[in-house]
Order: C-alpha cells, then sequence, then structure tokens
C-alpha cells in the first residue's frame, strides 16, 4: 500500500499548535490503512517539535509546539512563512514519499475472551429479542468476527471496532447507565465495543471480559491499539474466575 | 529523599496536582489532562526556581487550607483567593519564602476561578506516562490518581540551585512569618480583567456547515458559562442556538484544547483540560492558544465575547506570548545568577 503524491489528501489548522491530516471521509479499510501508515511513519521519523500523532477513521492529527517548530526551521525552509505553513510543507514532504507502506501482514490479532450474558451481560436477552434470535445465536455472530480497531479514543483504550454483523444490532438503552463496569463488552447500534475502564454510559451490554485493556503503569498501556485485529472468545464464569486469578 | 513537605489541613473545593500534562498517549485515548492556566502555573514555577514543567497544585475556588511543614519557598498564581499566611495577607505573583509551620489559606475568591501552587523543587508524585497530572475520571497519576484529601502530605523535591538562591536572598527578609520579594510578575495575571473578556477564536474546521447567522451568532452574541462546566470543559450558554444548516454526519477526529464543539442542542461547548482526545460533534472554533486560560479563570455565570482572529493572528498571539513567558524566566535566572536551573 501506498501513499502517492496525488494530493489524495486534505490538510487544516486545528487551531495554532495542530494540524490535521484527512485522508478519506468514510469509515473504511483503505482510509484506515492510509491513517496507520502515516502514523506509523510520523512516528519512526517525527519532524522536528512534533509533540504527537492522534489517528482517528480517516484522519489523523498532528500536535505540534510552534516555538520548536520555529527554531528549527533549516535553510531551504522560509523564515516568511507562518509555523502552520512550516509544518504543512515538512508534512507534504512526507506524505509524497513514495515508501509510505502499511502492510497487512504486521496486523496484530488480539483474542478476548468474554463470559456473556448473566450478571455480566444483562442486556445479551435484549438484544437476542431484538433480532429474533436466542442468546446462543447471538453469542455465535459475536464470536464468529474479526474486527478491526479504527481507532482509539472516548475513553482510555476504549476501542472503536469494525466489523460487525448488523444481525446483532441494536438501539440504545433509553436511560444510560450510570456506572458500566470496566471489561464490559457492548453493543450500541452497530458497533461493538469494550470497556477498558469504568464510566457511564448507555450501550447494551452482552458480556464481561476478565483482560485488562488499560495499565496505566505499562510503557504501552493499552492492550489494543489502532490497526490491530481483534477476536472474542465465549468463556464460562469459572473460566472468567480462573482469568482473573491469573491461572489461565 | 527530600525532606520538604505540606500537608493538607482542608482541601477545599477542589484542589488536584498538575503539571503541563500528558503527551504522547492520546493516541490510545489517554487525556492529556494538565494545569487549566498553563500561564499562572508556569509562571509561578519560574518564580521558585522550578522548571516549567514541574507539578503544582491546582486550587479551585476555595476553601483549602495547608500547614507548610519545611521552610521553603512557594508562589501563588492565577485566580485571587484572599491568600493568607498565618492570617496575613500573602502577595501573589512573586516568591514567599515560609516559616515552618506557616498555615497557607485560601479563605475568599475576589477573581479568577483557579489558583496555583508552587513549591521550591516541585512536588514529588509518581510520573505515570511521563507526566505527574492528576486525571480524576481515570484515577490517573496525580496524588494517588485522586484530588487532596485532608491529612495528605505531599512530599516535595530537592529544590534546584537557582531556588536556593532565590531562597537565600529572601531569608534576609523575615517580616512576621513570611518574606516576600519586593518584585512580581503579575503583569501575568489574567484574572483582574474578567469582566467580559473578549476570547479570540479562529473559525473551526466545521464553521462553514453552519448557517450563515449562526455564524455570525458566535461572535456576535454574549455567552455564559454553564454551570456543568468543569476541567473537561466549558458549556456555553447564549441566546441564539447555534445550528447546521443541513443535518451532518461527523466521523470522530481528534479535538485539542480549546477546540468548540457544538451538539445538537445549539450550545456550544469549549473542550479543555481534561478533554477526551477525539469528538464527533461539528466543530465551529477553535480558541487561539493565548487566551484558553481565561476559561480557567472564567466561573458558572461569568460571560464572555468571541473575537473571530485569523489561524494566522492566533499563531503570532501564541509566538508574541510565549517570548514574554521566556523573558521572564530569563530574568529570574539572570537576577539569580544561575544561566541554568
Amino acid at each position: 500500500m501506498l501513499i502517492t503524491n496525488d494530493a489524495n489528501y486534505e490538510l487544516l489548522p486545528l487551531g495554532d499548535s495542530a494540524v490535521i491530516i484527512r485522508l478519506g471521509d468514510g469509515i473504511d479499510e483503505a482510509t484506515h490503512r492510509k491513517v496507520g501508515a502515516l502514523t506509523a511513519y510520523l512516528e519512526e521519523h517525527p519532524f522536528a517539535g512534533m509533540i504527537e500523532c492522534v489517528p482517528a477513521f480517516a484522519s489523523a492529527a498532528i500536535h505540534y509546539d510552534p516555538v520548536a517548530v520555529k527554531k528549527s526551521r533549516v535553510f531551504s525552509e522560509s523564515i516568511h512563512a507562518t509555523i502552520y505553513e512550516t509544518v504543512c510543507s515538512r508534512l507534504q514532504l512526507i506524505l509524497s514519499a513514495a515508501e509510505l507502506s502499511g502492510a497487512d501482514t504486521d496486523r496484530r490479532t488480539i483474542e478476548i475472551p468474554v463470559c456473556y450474558g448473566g450478571e455480566f451481560g444483562p442486556d445479551l436477552s435484549f438484544v437476542a429479542a431484538h433480532n429474533g434470535l436466542s442468546e446462543e445465536e447471538v453469542v455465535a455472530i459475536h464470536t464468529s468476527a474479526s474486527y478491526l480497531v479504527y481507532m482509539l479514543g472516548f475513553a482510555p483504550g476504549f476501542p472503536y471496532l469494525g466489523g460487525m454483523s448488523e444481525r446483532i444490532a441494536a438501539p440504545r438503552r433509553q436511560s444510560p447507565r450510570t456506572v458500566i463496569p470496566q471489561g464490559s463488552v457492548g453493543i450500541a447500534g452497530g458497533q461493538t465495543g469494550v470497556y477498558p475502564v469504568a464510566t457511564p454510559g448507555g450501550w447494551q451490554l452482552i458480556g464481561r471480559t476478565p483482560l485488562e485493556l488499560f495499565s496505566p503503569r505499562e510503557a504501552v498501556p493499552s492492550l489494543l491499539r489502532s490497526g490491530d485485529s481483534v477476536r472474542f472468545k465465549p468463556i464460562t464464569k469459572e473460566q472468567y474466575n480462573l482469568y482473573l486469578e491469573g491461572a489461565l | 529523599m527530600s525532606s520538604y513537605r505540606i500537608k493538607v489541613l482542608r482541601p477545599g473545593l477542589l484542589t488536584t496536582v498538575q503539571d503541563l500534562g500528558r503527551y504522547g498517549f492520546q493516541k490510545y485515548g489517554v487525556v492529556a489532562g494538565g494545569v487549566m492556566d498553563t500561564g499562572a502555573a508556569r509562571t509561578a514555577n519560574w518564580l521558585v526556581g522550578n522548571a516549567d514543567r514541574e507539578a503544582v497544585l491546582e486550587i479551585t475556588l476555595t476553601g483549602t487550607e495547608l500547614v507548610i511543614e519545611s521552610e521553603m519557598v512557594i508562589a501563588v498564581c492565577g485566580g485571587d483567593m484572599s491568600v493568607t499566611i498565618d492570617g496575613q495577607a500573602m502577595p501573589l505573583w512573586r516568591p514567599v519564602l515560609i516559616r515552618a509551620g506557616a498555615v497557607v489559606k485560601f479563605s475568599a475568591y475576589r477573581s479568577g476561578c483557579r489558583s496555583y501552587l508552587a513549591a521550591a523543587g516541585g512536588f514529588d508524585v509518581p510520573e505515570v506516562m511521563g507526566s505527574r497530572s492528576t486525571y480524576l475520571r481515570g484515577s490517573i497519576g496525580g496524588f494517588e490518581g485522586r484530588a487532596m484529601k485532608a491529612g495528605d502530605v505531599l512530599a516535595v523535591k530537592q529544590p534546584s540551585l537557582l531556588s536556593a538562591r532565590i531562597h537565600a536572598a529572601l531569608s534576609a527578609g523575615f517580616e512576621g512569618g513570611f518574606s516576600a520579594s519586593n518584585w512580581h510578575a503579575s503583569h501575568f495575571a489574567i484574572a483582574e480583567n474578567l469582566a467580559e473578556p473578549i476570547i479570540r477564536a479562529i473559525p473551526g474546521t466545521h464553521f462553514d456547515l453552519f448557517t450563515p447567522g449562526s455564524q455570525e451568532d458566535l461572535f456576535n452574541q454574549t455567552f455564559r458559562i454553564g454551570v456543568q462546566s468543569d476541567r473537561m470543559g466549558c458549556r456555553l450558554e447564549g441566546t441564539q442556538k447555534l445550528q447546521l444548516s443541513s443535518p451532518a454526519e461527523m466521523l470522530s477526529e481528534a479535538v485539542a484544547n480549546g477546540t468548540v464543539q457544538v451538539p445538537p442542542d445549539g450550545n456550544p461547548i469549549v473542550l479543555l483540560a481534561d478533554r477526551q482526545t477525539t469528538g464527533g460533534y461539528p466543530r465551529i472554533a477553535q480558541v487561539a492558544t493565548v487566551d484558553i486560560p481565561v476559561f480557567a479563570q472564567l466561573k458558572p455565570g461569568d460571560r464572555f465575547r468571541f473575537e473571530a482572529v485569523t489561524q494566522q493572528e492566533a499563531e503570532r498571539l501564541y509566538l508574541d506570548g510565549e517570548r514574554d513567558m521566556q523573558l521572564l524566566k530569563a530574568a529570574i535566572s539572570y537576577k539569580f545568577g544561575a544561566r541554568h536551573t
């Protein structure tokens, strides 16, 4: 996969200290791979003054320190340009480089064990009834797909997953729960997700994972990263407890 | 292990440990956080001889009482909360040497909303993901991931050489329980001019999607800070609701400090320190970085107006403001003969 110099992107200022690069306008794997390739490249080769790169569905925001960018200007860069223009020309150089490749082969697959239904999935019966399925069928459909982590956001380590079957889609709850426990697996509309930390929310809860998706003390605090592939695996309550004790 | 300590007698409304924020982890959904009023916090740090990224206490409105358990230099900048040292008024925006055992009290707010206390050396809490900032919703960082409580003891790190020189210079001038410098940096105070301030903003990435009327209303009406405002953002209330020309589905995209989003109810929200990393509402504006600290000092019920500036103007304001800040830092270093801190 290449990002060629066909200027198939848009650069927009996000204020005076960040720029957004839009590489598409929808949620699709091709755009996602471009965003992933650009993010990976910038992490490996940050320009002077770059603070961080935050990828989303079809874009990435690059936060920078205007003073550091100004101080790092080289002879070939105009001193009359604005900082934003300097950042844009540095990004355009990167975006026109042909060696930006987002090989699909290095995608990680993360298996997430989930104890479905019962106390952990109080809304499993609702999701089943809503779609005219049995609870077992909902679990079978949920565990049969492979999901792509399009981006992380909303809460620390929270993945926006793509790839859920429309056959198990379900509307949000009428009144949101004040606390959704850590590890809860839910469905909202055509989306599924896992809550890495306890938070309020209106998703239909179908199960819970014993895995810790977010550990602030780790160098990489999030189990999931943008671009990962996720599969859910059904486990029993006994296995859930064994996971928590570290025996599995 | 340094022996400098500050003990919390009363935490007040909300007191947290904050530094300049947690960067490099937003791609994992981790909020950047950090102090709300960067200008006041950085100034407080420089005044006591710290690097600007050291952790400070962010004190909200009032009610906080602290015991300075060992003789040390502190500075309080930002909102004016009628601070006293053992009952005597404490001068703000300058280094103050305080005797061991003195009680520093934030009794009643006079102007602004948030006050910053820096201690020479900086607060000694562990760095989590490269920052000492407290992220309350995630129970991450700062002092045990939470707001300060009565009885908490905060350790302060060993002061720098510059801090030691400031300490030495002040130790000759005790009057009562403390010794304050006769110079100050209060020209950096924004809290004194908060009667309907002007906040400069750049039209946002979705500005053109709003009705022509709403585009004008953004800059032509007075907004009031809503009661549900906090470190995450300020909810704004105006008489004219802001509307899109036609309904639009936005893809979630990264936001920044000062992004102004408009949810379907038409009342804008200014995203601040503890904002989520991404957002899905249309962005009508982006506050110029130099004016973001004003939101740290506005209280619910306070009013302000937006003024449109270009991206280029916002950038120039940023660079000018930063040059002034660096001049202050250089002046302090020069005054105390320490080129390196």
